[in-house]
């Protein structure tokens, strides 16, 4: 009969318990900040002179922009203590990252396009460097996807997904200089997304958002970390019974 | 000094590969003429100096893609990678050794490519020529290293592009702007900068693309 | 030289060596044996450094250089000839007296009359003889061999036995294969792998 104190048990590795902040607080921590944030962004902000109501998107697009850029530096401080350490859990870890990382950019994209066309009447704006590195980026870790998914579970698959989690950072400044670079031979600048000019409730309100968009990317972060683990460990459960 | 003996000695068997089996270079060749083909019916009629600098850099680029994604096919198909990787050399070598020879083909693709559209289209300058030897250095350093880890995989040569375009941007930038700017020294520097950058990075982690 | 503990290996959902234990020392000839599917390919692998194992340990009292395998694929360039093979091996392992050497190995697995063709042009028997020349050429001190005998023929095989005979005691072995009886005079130890 399988008992936890059993043989078989003693080959399941576990799952960890570290000094870690509990999910739920966490869970809760997020709603009250996001509802915090919207509630700034919303009826305390003060309206922007020149962009009227359209510009508060900017507090969640900046926002969600570090975030992204948050995510994509954990992807790559874990692939490196994966490449250091040979530890399974910091593969995963990063893949949580890159895969947070890709929801946040997308989420980038959208609002940035949506204030392009409440702003200049266009759902696309070549001219913003923020938007197209991070077009450049999402393309660069959709394809870490493709790379994940063609390989089988295994040391070859966290290698060469921590490689390239790896490659990505050290893309983000080459590409923003190279972005930089492309404006004087692409085109002039016309449109631009200017962010407000900080002082007094922008400033708190901003902070706000950015506190709040990083609590929450943490909590999905932790959630989806979470279920992963679960299911490597449902997985081992079954084999030691099979 | 012995690793570069060893980088000599791949790259020697790799070059003698490609001479033996003679289907790479003969298809970049062809390759690069079609697609100048195709440009000038797919471009209005007298195009701008400017948009063919960029379409040659977009054929570059692919006919690059062409020969990168046949560069580790004999250590895939014949499993030669293992007999490599046994061997007390470095891994980097192995990375460094494929990227010359590649970057010989390519240079040799480009020797014919660029009179070419210099007779099609419009003449080059000096400019252009020295950022094709940079960017030519950049491509064969990253698409050399994603081509191996293209080819553990199951996707394999559909991977490739996808994994090299993102990474390929900062060269095009680089040596479109070289090519077309009234000061192309900025952009040089550039492809300098992210040669000796992505250099450095796959030389340091080719290791961990070979092992398993 | 080799300890193994409490080895396993998965490739994805697939378990395909678990718990396995061994102790190969210095001079000592261990025997694998098993069916299809085993996992005899990829312990070996495991033994070699070609592979890292899932689960357990692995420890090895030998450097990368002093290793020699042969696996299912002779891991020689087809486009390449014999002799170019084992040139471009030969540079690798820093082989010293890297021509005698190479002469004396082709002589020795009757490759020397063609060793200026194309491995492609070979018949399978004759790859194996050149896989087994690569296997040698740097006088390794642990040869892991996998089915060595599979892909001989029979001037192969008794070329092997007698390179067997003459190492045997001097370098370790570990070999995988589906005839153990041929190997019983030499084997120090044996290792049945279950499916």
């Amino acid at each position: 009969m399988w008992s936890p104190s059993s043989p078989a048990a003693a080959t399941i590795p576990d799952v960890g318990r570290t000094a870690r902040i509990p999910l739920p607080a966490l869970a809760a921590a997020s709603l009250v900040l996001v509802t915090t944030a919207l509630v700034l962004v919303f009826f305390v902000a003060p309206t922007d002179a020149n962009q009227g109501f359209s510009q508060r998107i900017f507090y969640f697009h900046v926002s969600i922009a570090i975030t992204a850029y948050a995510c994509f530096a954990g992807a790559a401080w874990k692939a490196f203590r994966y490449l250091s350490k040979r530890d399974p859990r910091a593969d995963l870890e990063s893949y949580v990252c890159v895969h947070q990382g890709v929801i946040f950019g997308t989420l980038v994209l959208l609002t940035g396009s949506i204030w392009a066309k409440i702003s200049w009447g266009r759902w696309w704006l070549w001219s913003s460097d923020q938007l197209v590195l991070f077009l450049v980026l999402f393309l660069f870790y959709c394809a870490y996807f493709m790379l994940r998914f063609s390989l089988d579970p295994g040391p070859q698959r966290a290698n060469l997904s921590a490689v390239y989690a790896l490659f990505g950072v050290v893309l983000i400044p080459v590409s923003f200089a190279a972005i930089r670079l492309a404006k004087d031979i692409i085109h002039p600048v016309v449109f631009t997304l200017h962010g407000p000019n900080f002082g007094g409730w922008i400033l708190v309100t901003y902070c706000v958002a950015q506190v709040a968009m990083l609590i929450l990317a943490y909590t999905l972060y932790r959630v989806e970390l979470a279920g992963k683990l679960l299911d490597g460990r449902l997985r081992e459960l079954s084999e030691v019974l099979a | 000094m012995s690793y570069f003996r060893d980088v000599g000695a791949l790259a020697r068997k790799d070059l003698l590969l490609e001479l033996r089996a003679r289907d790479t270079l003969p298809a970049m060749l062809l390759f690069v003429a079609s697609v100048f083909v195709v440009f000038h019916f797919a471009l209005p009629a007298s195009p701008s100096r400017l948009a063919t600098i960029g379409l040659l850099w977009v054929a570059i680029l692919f006919t690059a893609l062409l020969g990168l994604g046949r560069a580790f096919v004999p250590e895939r198909e014949q499993r030669t990678m293992d007999g490599l990787v046994l061997t007390p050399c470095d891994r980097s070598a192995i990375w460094l050794a494929k990227s010359l020879a590649t970057l010989a083909f390519l240079a040799a693709a480009e020797v014919v490519a660029l009179p070419l559209y210099a007779v099609f289209f419009h003449p080059i300058g000096g400019a252009t020529v020295a950022a094709v030897v940079l960017a030519d250095i950049g491509i064969c350093a990253v698409g050399t290293f994603l081509g191996a880890m293209a080819v553990a995989t199951r996707a394999r040569d559909l991977l490739l592009p996808l994994l090299f375009l993102p990474l390929a941007i900062p060269i095009v930038v680089g040596a479109v702007g070289a090519s077309v700017a009234a000061s192309p020294a900025r952009y040089l520097g550039f492809l300098v900068l992210y040669d000796a950058l992505f250099a450095v990075v796959c030389w340091a982690s080719f290791e961990y693309v070979v092992a398993e | 030289m080799l300890i193994a503990r409490r080895l396993g290996r998965r490739y994805g959902e697939k378990r395909v060596l678990r718990g396995i234990n061994l102790e190969l020392p210095s001079g000592g000839f261990l025997v694998v044996t098993g069916a299809n599917g085993s996992g005899k390919t990829t312990l070996l692998r495991i033994c070699a450094g070609l592979a890292q194992p899932t689960e357990g340990t692995i420890e090895r009292s030998v450097l990368r250089a002093q290793v020699g395998y042969l696996g299912h694929e002779p891991l020689v360039y087809r486009e390449l000839t014999a002799f170019e093979n084992l040139e471009l091996y030969g540079r690798l392992y820093r082989v010293a007296e890297r021509g005698e050497r190479i002469g004396m190995l082709l002589e020795r697995f009757g490759l020397w009359d063609v060793r200026h063709e194309r491995v492609a042009s070979y018949s399978r028997g004759m790859t194996q003889r050149l896989a087994l020349c690569r296997v040698l050429l740097h006088e390794p001190e642990l040869l892991v061999l996998d089915e060595p005998y599979s892909a001989l023929d029979e001037a192969g095989a008794e070329l092997l036995d007698a390179q067997l005979a003459e190492l045997r005691g001097e370098r370790t072995f570990l070999l995988a294969t589906h005839e153990p009886a041929r190997l019983e005079p030499f084997a120090t130890g044996r290792l049945a792998l279950a499916a």
